[in-house]
C-alpha cells in the first residue's frame, strides 16, 4: 500500500450539537432534522440515508418543531416566527411573526394547515398558499402555554398537550372539547407540573401522551378517559411517534431508551386488539429529542447528537443496507480545508474557523512507530465570523495565501500571510453577485477561487463542475463555457476529484459506486467499466458511511486516495480488481506474507482501517498525509452528564 | 463369595425433593413432588408427608394432575412407565408402559385422554436430541396398559421440563431451546419458530432457559440466561412477532410462572428471590427475599391461593399468595460434596452431616425429614461464586450425644489456613447444642480425623493433623470458679515426624490407635504411652477400626496399597491380610461386623465380615459406579428377625452409604419389604383419612379400645346386627368417592339396606319382646 508519514490531527475539536426535532416527508423520503444551533439537515432515506443539504443555523434562532407541507419545509421556535426554508439555495425563505409569544409546536394537516402552538396558550391555525403562510384563525384560547398539538387524521379535532392537561379542540368551532388531566409525578415533587411533552391522535381517537412524569398514557378522546398508564422511567418522556399504519408507537425517553407500543389482539383469534408496550431500543445515552417512525425502521436523535437508524427487522424480507443500524455522527462533507503546499489546515466551525501549522518531525522510524516532534502543530489564526449567520463553508488555497469563507449572507475573502508575523487582510469589494456561496474552491496555483452560488455546484481544478441533483456538469475554465455532462446516475455524488495530469474526474456516490470519467473523450474510462463491468466487492458496498473526499498522487498517478469515517482506501489502478470472493481487507494477511507471495494476492483497493473516525485526509505535497481525526469518545465526554439512573450494582 | 439376591440396594430417605416442579392440588391441600423413585405427598399446611407413592423403579421424572379428575395424578419416569394415582389414598390406578426413558410430562385440558412426554429422539440412553410426542392413552381396563401409539409433535425439544408450556386453553405448545422458540399450534398443525441472535460475541448468553404462556391471553413468557425475561406476542406470524423485556435478574432466569388468572408473573433465579412481576404493569414488582438458596422450580396452585418454590438446597417453600412464607419442607440437603462423614447423632439417631453452607444438619432417616439445622460457623454466608468461607469439614459426637466437636477451616489463597475447632454441649432444656469451647487454630495444618473417647469415665477428644501431632483434648472442670466447664488441650504427641493420618480407640476406651502413614501405633489414653508399634506392609494407613464384642481382640487397617490387614492385639502379630483397594472401612457399633467398601474397575463392592471369621457374611459386586466414600450403620428402630444367613449383618442396623452421585442409598431386605408392603396395605384398607404421625398414636389407640369394646359387647353384637355392619353401607363408606357410582344408583340400595326385611322383622319383636 506504501508507506507514508502521517501527521495524526487530534486538536479539532469540532463538536455537533443536539438534535432537537425531526421530521419524515414520506412522499419524498427525506428527514428533515433540526439541531439546537439552528441548523437544519436534509437526509435522503431512499439515497443511503445521505445528507444533501444543511442549511446553516443562525443566532439565537433556535427551531423547535419542523414539518412538511408537501414538498415545502416549515420550522418554529422560541423566537416566535414560522420559517420557510428556501431548499434550492439553502437559506430561510421568508420567516413569519406569528404574534403568540414563543412557539413550541407546528404540525400541518393533508389539507395544507399549519397550526402552531404558543407560549400564550393560543391555537393558531395558518393557510399555507403557494407563495407562504396566512393566518386564518385562533381557537380557544387556554390559560397555559400550549406544548404539543396532534391533528386528529379527519382534520376535525386537535389535541393539545399542555401543562397537567390535554385539550381536544372541534376545529370548525374552536371551542375546546375535552379536558384531559395529567397526574404529576409520584414519587417527585407534587408541585412541579407535568409537561405534556407530545400527544399523538389516532383515528380511532385514541390519544397518546407522554409527559414529565415519565408516562406514556393513552386515553379514550371520546369519552374522554384515560384507558392506561405507561410509567417508563422516572424522568422525562420527550417524544412520541406513530406508524402510518397506527398499528405502532414509539416513545422516546430521557434515559435514552425507546420503547415501542403496539397494538395486539392479546388472544390470536379475536379481533379486539389493545395497545402493549413491547419492545425498547437503547442506542442512546442522553435525551431522545426526536423521533420518527417511518415504517421499516425507528429514527431517534436527541443530545447525544447522533442520528441513530434502528430498522425493524421483521420488515425485512432478507438482509440488506436498510436492515442493519446505523449512526450518523459526522456531516457528509467537509469542514476541513488543507493548504498542500503551505501545511496549513484550515477548521470550520459555525462560529470561526481556525487556522493550524502543522507539527514537523525529521524523524525516521518503523512503520507503526510514533516519530517525535521537531516543532508543535500551531494555532495561527482565530477567525470569528461577522454577523448573525453560521458559516456554511470554506477553503483555504494550497499556498496558504488566501482564505474564504461564506455565510447565507455573505462571502469574505481574506489575504494571507503566515511566514513569520501572521497577518490578514480582507479582500474588499467582492462582486454583489456574489451573495452567498454553498461550496468554495482555490485552484491548484491559487490564482482564482471558485464560488457556486444559487446553482448547487462544486468547482474543481483546471475544469469545473457543478452538481444539482445528481447531475454533474463539466465546464471548461479555459473558455468559461460548459463541457459536457455526465450521465446521470441515480444516487447522489458524495466525494469527487480530477486528476491532476490524466484529467479524469473520478465520482464516489453515496451508494458507494465508483465511476471515472475520462473529460477529455467525455465517455467513461476503461478502467471504470471494467470496475462496473466486475462490480464492487460487497464490504465496499455495504460500508456505513459516504466517501467524503477523493484525492490523487501526484507521484503515482495510479493511486486514488479517498476516506470515510471509518477507513482510508488507496485505489490503485494498475492492480487487479477484486472479485466477490477476494478478501477484501487484505492488509494484515499481506504483512504476514514473503514479499514472493505478495504480489498473487494483491487487488486494486487498499483499505486502511487504523484510524477511526476521520473527519479529514489530505496528501500533502511531501508524500505525506495528514489525517484529523475526532474520536466519538472525545465527543461523548463533552456532552452533559445524561440523567441518573440506577446501574445494577453500583 | 456368593451373591445374594434378597437384598436389594434401594434409595430410601434423603432423596431430592427439587428434581422436578412440584405440583399443588386443586384444593392446594396436598402437594405431589417426585422423590428418587417414588412420588411423595405432602400437606401444604403441617409439611407433613402423608403418602408415599411407590411403584416406579427408576427416577421419578414428573408429576402432573390429571386434567379429567383432579383427585387423580400422573407421574412419568425414567423407567419408562407413565402411573396414574389416587394421591389422596395413596393407591395406583393404572400404569402405562411406554418403554422410553421419559424425561418429563406435560398435560392440557383440552387434549383429553393424551398426554405429552418427551423422550430421547433415537431409543438410545445417550442421545442427545429429544422429542416431545403425543402419547394416547388406551382406554382400557387393566391396571398395566401397553401404549402403542406415539406421535411424534415437536422435534428437538429440550429435556428441561420447563422449557415446554403450554399456552391459552391448550391451543398452542410453546418450547423453546437454545437461541431459539418454537409455538406448535394445534388445530393449524403449523409451528413457528423464532430465533434469537446470540450475543456470544458480546459476553451476553441470551439462551431461553425456561417458559410459561399466559392463560388467557396469547402471551409467551420466557426467561434467559441473561436474567432477562421477554414477553412474546402476535407469534402466529413469522415476521410480525415481537416482544418486550423485563430485566431484574442478574443471573440466568431459572423458572417462570404465570399465575392461574395471568395477573402476575413469578420469576426466579440464583438471587433466591421470588419474583412477583404484575402482568401489562411491569414496573411493578412485589419480592419475596432471602429464600435461602436458589430457586429452581416455582409451582401454583390452581386456584391461585399457594405458589411453592424448590430450592437448590432440596428445599420447597410454601408460599400464601399474599408472599408470605408459610411452611417449607426441606430434604437432605447435599452439595456437589460432603465433607464431614456420615454420623449418627446417639440422642435423635438423626443421620448427621454438612448441610447448609457452614451448617450441620440432623436428619431423621426414619421420617425422611429433617429435623434441624446447626449453624456451626455462625457467620453470614454470601451467595457469591469465587468467595472463601468456613466451611465444617469434621465433626463428632461422643457415645451419648452430650458433646459435639465440629472442625471448621477456610483456606483462602492456599497459604493462610484458617482452622477453628468448636467444642458443643447438649443443652437438656433447650434440646440443642450449645457452643462451649472454640479453639483457634488447634493444630497448624489440617485436621485429619477427629474422635472421642468411648469410655464412660473420661470425656477426651482426640485430633489427629498434618503438621504431625495428635492432640487430645480434655474437658476441664473448673468446679471451684464460676465458669462452667471448658475443654483444653491435655497431651500432645507424635511418633517420628509423621504425619497421622486416621485414628481409632477400641470398644472400650482403653486403647487408641493411630496411623501414622505407614506404621500403626497404639497407645494408652490413660497414660499417654507408646504401647506397640505394629509392622504392615507398605502403603500409608487409611482408616483403622477395632473389632467389637466378641472381636474386639482385632484390630483393622487399610493402607492405600491395596492392604487390608487384621492385626491381633493379644499376640500384637498380623492375623491376616488380603489385597483389597478399600476406600472405606466401617463398623456396625452393634455387632462385631465390619463393612468394606471396596473400589473395582470404577465400581464399588461391598463385603460385610466378621474379622474372626475368614468368610465374609455378605457381599455385592458392583453396588454403584465410582468410589463409596461415606457410609454410617444406622440403628434401626425395629429388630429386624431374619433368620437367613445373608440378611442377619440387617437385622439390628442398617448401612446408609454415599454412592458418587450423592444419592444416599441403603440396603433393604426381603423381609424388611414385605413387612413395609403389609403396613401399606393396611393402611388403605383403614380410611381415607390422611395418614399422620398423630394420625398414627390416636388412631391405633381408638382402634384398641375399639377392639376391647367389641370383646366387651360380642354377645350382644352377635345378636344385633347393626346397620353400619351391613356390606351395604360399608361399601358406600370405604369406597373413594371418585370411584362410586352415582348417588341416585346407591340411593335405592342405600334404602333398601336399612329396610328391615319381614322374617327378620320378627325376629326383632321376639327379641324385643322376650327380656
Amino acid at each position: 500500500m506504501g508507506e507514508f508519514k502521517v501527521h495524526r490531527v487530534r486538536f479539532f475539536e469540532y463538536m455537533p450539537t443536539a438534535i432537537r426535532a425531526m421530521s419524515f416527508n414520506a412522499h419524498t423520503e427525506r428527514l428533515a432534522l433540526a439541531r439546537v444551533d439552528g441548523s437544519v439537515e436534509v437526509f435522503n432515506f431512499a439515497d443511503r440515508y445521505f445528507q444533501e443539504k444543511v442549511i446553516p443555523g443562525k443566532d439565537a434562532h433556535s427551531i423547535e418543531a419542523l414539518c412538511w407541507v408537501g414538498g415545502r419545509l416549515f420550522s418554529a421556535g422560541l423566537h416566535g416566527e414560522i420559517t420557510e426554508y428556501d431548499l434550492e439555495n439553502l437559506r430561510p425563505k421568508y420567516s413569519l411573526e406569528a404574534y403568540g409569544g414563543p412557539i413550541w409546536t407546528i404540525i400541518s394537516n393533508p389539507q395544507g394547515t399549519h397550526v402552531i402552538g404558543c407560549e400564550d396558550g393560543t391555537v393558531k391555525l395558518f393557510e399555507v398558499l403557494a407563495e407562504g403562510v396566512q393566518f386564518e384563525r385562533n381557537l380557544d384560547r387556554q390559560k397555559g402555554r400550549i406544548i404539543s398539538l396532534s391533528w386528529h387524521p379527519s382534520g376535525t379535532r386537535i389535541a393539545a398537550g399542555m401543562m397537567d392537561m390535554i385539550r381536544v379542540f372541534d376545529v370548525l368551532t374552536g371551542h375546546a372539547i375535552q379536558r384531559l388531566l395529567v397526574d404529576r409525578s409520584v414519587g417527585g415533587c407534587k408541585s412541579r407540573e407535568t409537561v405534556v411533552w407530545t400527544v399523538v391522535f389516532l383515528s380511532d381517537h385514541t390519544i397518546f401522551s407522554s409527559d414529565s412524569a415519565g408516562k406514556v398514557q393513552v386515553w379514550d378522546g371520546h369519552t374522554g378517559t384515560l384507558v392506561k398508564t405507561h410509567q417508563l422511567t422516572k424522568w422525562d418522556v420527550l417524544a412520541l411517534s406513530v406508524s402510518k399504519d397506527e398499528s405502532s408507537v414509539v416513545a422516546g425517553t430521557s434515559e435514552g431508551t425507546v420503547v415501542q407500543f403496539q397494538f395486539i389482539a392479546p388472544n390470536l383469534q379475536q379481533q379486539e386488539k389493545e395497545w402493549v408496550r413491547t419492545r425498547t431500543f437503547k442506542n442512546h445515552t442522553h435525551d431522545v429529542r426526536a423521533l420518527v417512525e417511518i415504517g421499516t425502521a425507528i429514527v431517534s436523535g436527541g443530545m447525544d447528537t447522533q442520528l441513530v437508524v434502528r430498522p425493524l427487522l421483521e420488515k425485512f424480507e432478507e438482509k440488506c443496507f436498510a436492515s442493519g443500524l446505523r449512526r450518523i455522527h459526522f456531516p457528509h462533507r467537509n469542514l476541513v480545508s488543507c493548504a498542500q503546499k503551505a501545511r496549513l489546515l484550515l477548521l470550520q466551525f459555525p462560529g470561526q474557523l481556525e487556522l493550524w501549522r502543522l507539527g514537523e518531525s525529521d524523524g525516521h522510524g518503523k512503520p507503526g512507530d510514533i516519530l517525535p516532534l521537531k516543532t508543535k502543530p500551531e494555532k495561527l489564526l482565530y477567525l470569528k465570523r461577522k454577523g448573525k449567520d453560521h458559516i456554511c463553508c470554506s477553503a483555504l488555497s494550497s499556498c496558504g495565501g488566501w482564505l474564504a469563507y461564506s455565510t447565507v449572507s455573505s462571502v469574505r475573502l481574506y489575504r494571507l500571510q503566515t511566514d513569520n508575523n501572521i497577518s490578514i487582510t480582507k479582500v474588499p469589494k467582492l462582486p454583489k453577485v456574489l451573495r452567498s456561496a454553498h461550496q468554495l474552491c482555490f485552484s491548484s496555483e491559487s490564482s482564482y477561487l471558485f464560488a457556486a452560488s444559487s446553482q448547487s455546484s462544486v468547482l474543481f481544478g483546471c475544469s469545473c463542475l457543478g452538481e444539482n441533483d445528481c447531475e454533474v456538469h463539466v465546464y471548461n475554465l479555459q473558455k468559461l463555457e460548459l463541457h459536457c455532462m455526465v450521465p446521470m446516475y441515480s444516487s447522489c455524488p458524495s466525494a469527487m476529484g480530477i486528476h491532476p495530469t490524466t484529467n479524469n474526474l473520478t465520482m464516489v456516490h453515496a451508494d458507494q459506486q465508483i465511476f471515472e470519467f475520462s473529460i477529455a473523450e467525455k465517455q467513461y474510462t476503461v478502467w471504470s467499466r471494467k470496475l462496473q463491468m466486475q462490480g464492487l466487492h460487497n464490504l465496499w458496498l455495504n460500508r456505513d458511511t459516504p466517501v467524503t473526499h477523493v484525492t490523487f498522487n501526484p507521484k503515482n498517478p495510479d493511486q486514488i486516495l479517498l476516506h470515510d469515517m471509518y477507513m482510508f482506501c488507496i485505489i490503485d489502478q494498475s492492480l487487479p480488481l477484486p472479485d466477490q470472493k477476494t478478501q477484501f481487507y487484505n492488509q494484515m494477511t499481506l504483512r504476514s506474507l514473503s514479499e514472493q507471495e505478495r504480489p498473487s494476492h494483491l487487488h486494486a483497493f487498499k483499505v486502511c482501517k487504523s484510524f477511526q473516525d476521520l473527519m479529514c485526509m489530505r496528501l500533502l505535497d511531501d508524500q505525506s498525509l495528514v489525517v484529523v481525526e475526532r474520536p466519538l469518545m472525545a465527543i461523548n465526554s463533552q456532552l452533559p452528564a445524561p440523567v441518573r439512573q440506577k446501574k445494577f450494582a453500583t | 463369595m456368593v451373591e445374594h439376591t434378597g437384598i436389594r440396594v434401594v434409595h430410601r430417605g434423603g432423596s431430592k425433593i427439587n428434581f422436578r416442579e412440584p405440583v399443588i392440588t386443586s384444593d392446594s391441600r396436598f402437594l405431589l413432588c417426585g422423590s428418587g423413585e417414588s412420588v411423595k405427598v405432602y400437606s401444604t399446611s403441617t409439611e407433613e408427608c402423608v403418602h408415599d407413592l411407590q411403584g416406579h423403579t427408576d427416577l421419578v421424572t414428573g408429576v402432573v394432575l390429571n386434567p379429567s379428575n383432579h383427585l387423580q395424578a400422573y407421574s412419568c419416569s425414567a423407567d419408562g412407565t407413565v402411573r396414574l394415582w389416587d394421591f389422596t389414598d395413596g393407591i395406583l390406578i393404572k400404569t402405562f408402559i411406554i418403554r422410553y426413558h421419559i424425561f418429563s410430562i406435560h398435560v392440557s385440558e383440552k387434549h383429553v385422554g393424551v398426554l405429552f412426554v418427551v423422550v430421547p429422539m433415537a431409543n438410545e440412553k445417550g442421545s442427545e436430541l429429544f422429542q416431545l410426542v403425543a402419547v394416547h392413552l388406551p382406554r382400557s381396563g387393566d391396571p398395566e396398559v401397553e401404549v402403542g401409539e406415539l406421535s411424534a409433535v415437536l422435534c428437538d425439544v429440550s429435556p428441561n421440563p420447563g422449557a415446554v408450556s403450554f399456552g391459552t386453553g391448550g391451543e398452542y405448545i410453546a418450547a423453546a431451546k437454545g437461541l431459539q422458540l418454537e409455538v406448535f399450534f394445534f388445530k393449524k398443525q403449523k409451528s413457528y419458530r423464532f430465533s434469537l441472535k446470540s450475543g456470544m460475541n458480546k459476553g451476553i448468553n441470551n439462551s431461553f432457559t425456561c417458559i410459561s404462556c399466559h392463560p388467557k391471553e396469547d402471551c409467551i413468557a420466557t426467561g434467559h440466561a441473561d436474567g432477562k425475561i421477554r414477553l412474546w406476542r402476535n407469534f402466529n406470524q413469522k415476521k410480525e412477532y415481537t416482544y418486550s423485556t423485563l430485566h431484574w435478574h442478574h443471573n440466568a432466569v431459572n423458572t417462570l410462572r404465570f399465575t392461574p388468572e395471568g395477573t402476575n408473573l413469578l420469576s426466579g433465579g440464583i438471587e433466591s428471590v421470588l419474583v412477583q412481576w404484575r402482568y401489562t404493569q411491569e414496573n411493578q414488582k412485589d419480592f419475596l427475599p432471602r429464600l435461602g438458596a436458589a430457586i429452581t422450580h416455582i409451582a401454583v396452585s390452581p386456584d391461585g391461593s399457594l405458589f411453592c418454590t424448590s430450592h437448590a438446597d432440596n428445599k420447597i417453600t410454601i408460599i400464601l399468595s399474599s408472599v408470605k412464607v408459610s411452611a417449607i419442607i426441606q430434604g437432605l440437603v447435599k452439595d456437589d460434596c460432603v465433607r464431614t462423614d456420615l454420623m449418627i447423632d446417639p440422642r435423635s439417631k438423626a443421620l448427621v452431616l454438612n448441610g447448609k453452607p457452614g451448617h450441620l444438619q440432623f436428619y431423621s432417616l426414619h421420617r425422611d425429614k429433617q429435623l434441624y439445622n446447626l449453624d456451626i460457623v455462625q457467620q453470614e454466608y454470601i451467595h457469591e461464586q469465587g468467595v472463601d468461607q468456613f466451611q465444617v469439614v469434621k465433626a463428632a459426637f461422643d457415645t451419648h450425644g452430650d458433646w459435639l466437636a465440629t472442625v471448621e477451616e477456610r483456606r483462602q489463597k492456599s497459604s493462610e489456613l484458617e482452622i477453628n475447632l468448636k467444642l458443643w454441649s447438649y443443652d437438656e432444656q433447650t434440646q440443642s447444642f450449645v457452643l462451649n469451647t472454640t479453639v483457634t487454630a488447634p493444630h497448624e495444618d489440617q485436621i485429619t480425623a477427629m474422635c472421642f473417647s468411648p469410655s464412660p469415665e473420661t470425656t477426651l477428644l482426640v485430633t489427629t493433623s498434618l503438621d504431625g501431632h495428635f492432640k487430645a483434648w480434655l474437658l476441664a472442670d473448673h468446679s471451684d470458679t464460676e465458669e462452667s466447664a471448658s475443654w483444653s488441650c491435655d497431651f500432645v504427641g507424635g511418633y517420628h515426624l509423621l504425619k497421622p493420618g486416621c485414628c481409632c480407640f477400641s470398644a472400650d476406651g482403653s486403647l487408641l490407635a493411630f496411623g501414622f502413614q505407614e506404621v500403626v501405633t497404639v497407645w494408652s489414653p490413660t497414660s499417654w504411652e507408646l504401647l506397640t508399634t505394629l509392622s504392615q506392609p507398605p502403603g500409608a494407613v487409611r482408616d483403622l477400626c477395632f473389632g467389637r464384642l466378641s472381636c474386639s481382640k482385632y484390630l483393622l487397617g487399610t493402607s492405600t496399597k491395596n492392604q487390608l490387614c487384621c492385626w491381633n492385639l493379644l499376640t500384637c502379630s498380623l492375623e491376616w491380610n488380603t489385597p483389597m483397594d478399600v476406600s472405606l472401612l466401617q463398623a456396625d457399633p452393634f455387632s462385631e461386623n465390619m463393612a468394606a467398601f471396596c473400589s473395582q474397575s470404577g465400581s464399588t463392592d461391598l463385603f460385610v465380615f466378621k474379622p474372626s471369621e475368614p468368610r465374609p457374611l455378605f457381599s455385592k459386586k458392583a453396588l454403584c459406579t465410582g468410589k463409596v466414600e461415606r457410609a454410617i450403620f444406622a440403628p434401626r428402630d425395629q429388630m429386624l428377625e431374619s433368620s437367613e444367613e445373608y440378611s442377619q449383618w440387617l437385622n439390628r442396623s442398617q448401612l446408609y452409604f454415599l454412592t458418587q452421585h450423592m444419592d444416599l442409598m441403603t440396603f433393604s431386605t426381603k423381609t424388611e419389604e414385605d413387612r413395609l408392603l403389609a403396613s401399606s396395605k393396611q393402611l388403605m384398607v383403614d380410611d381415607s383419612v390422611a395418614i399422620t404421625p398423630f394420625y398414627l398414636l390416636l388412631g391405633r389407640h381408638k382402634q384398641q379400645q375399639q377392639e376391647k369394646q367389641e370383646l366387651l359387647t360380642n354377645p350382644l353384637a352377635e345378636r344385633t346386627p347393626l346397620p353400619q355392619g351391613s356390606i351395604a353401607i360399608k361399601e358406600l363408606l370405604d369406597t373413594p368417592a371418585h370411584v362410586l357410582p352415582s348417588a341416585s344408583f346407591l340411593c335405592s340400595m342405600f334404602v333398601r339396606s336399612l329396610l328391615v326385611s319381614s322374617s327378620s322383622r320378627s325376629k326383632l319383636e321376639d327379641n324385643v319382646c322376650t327380656p
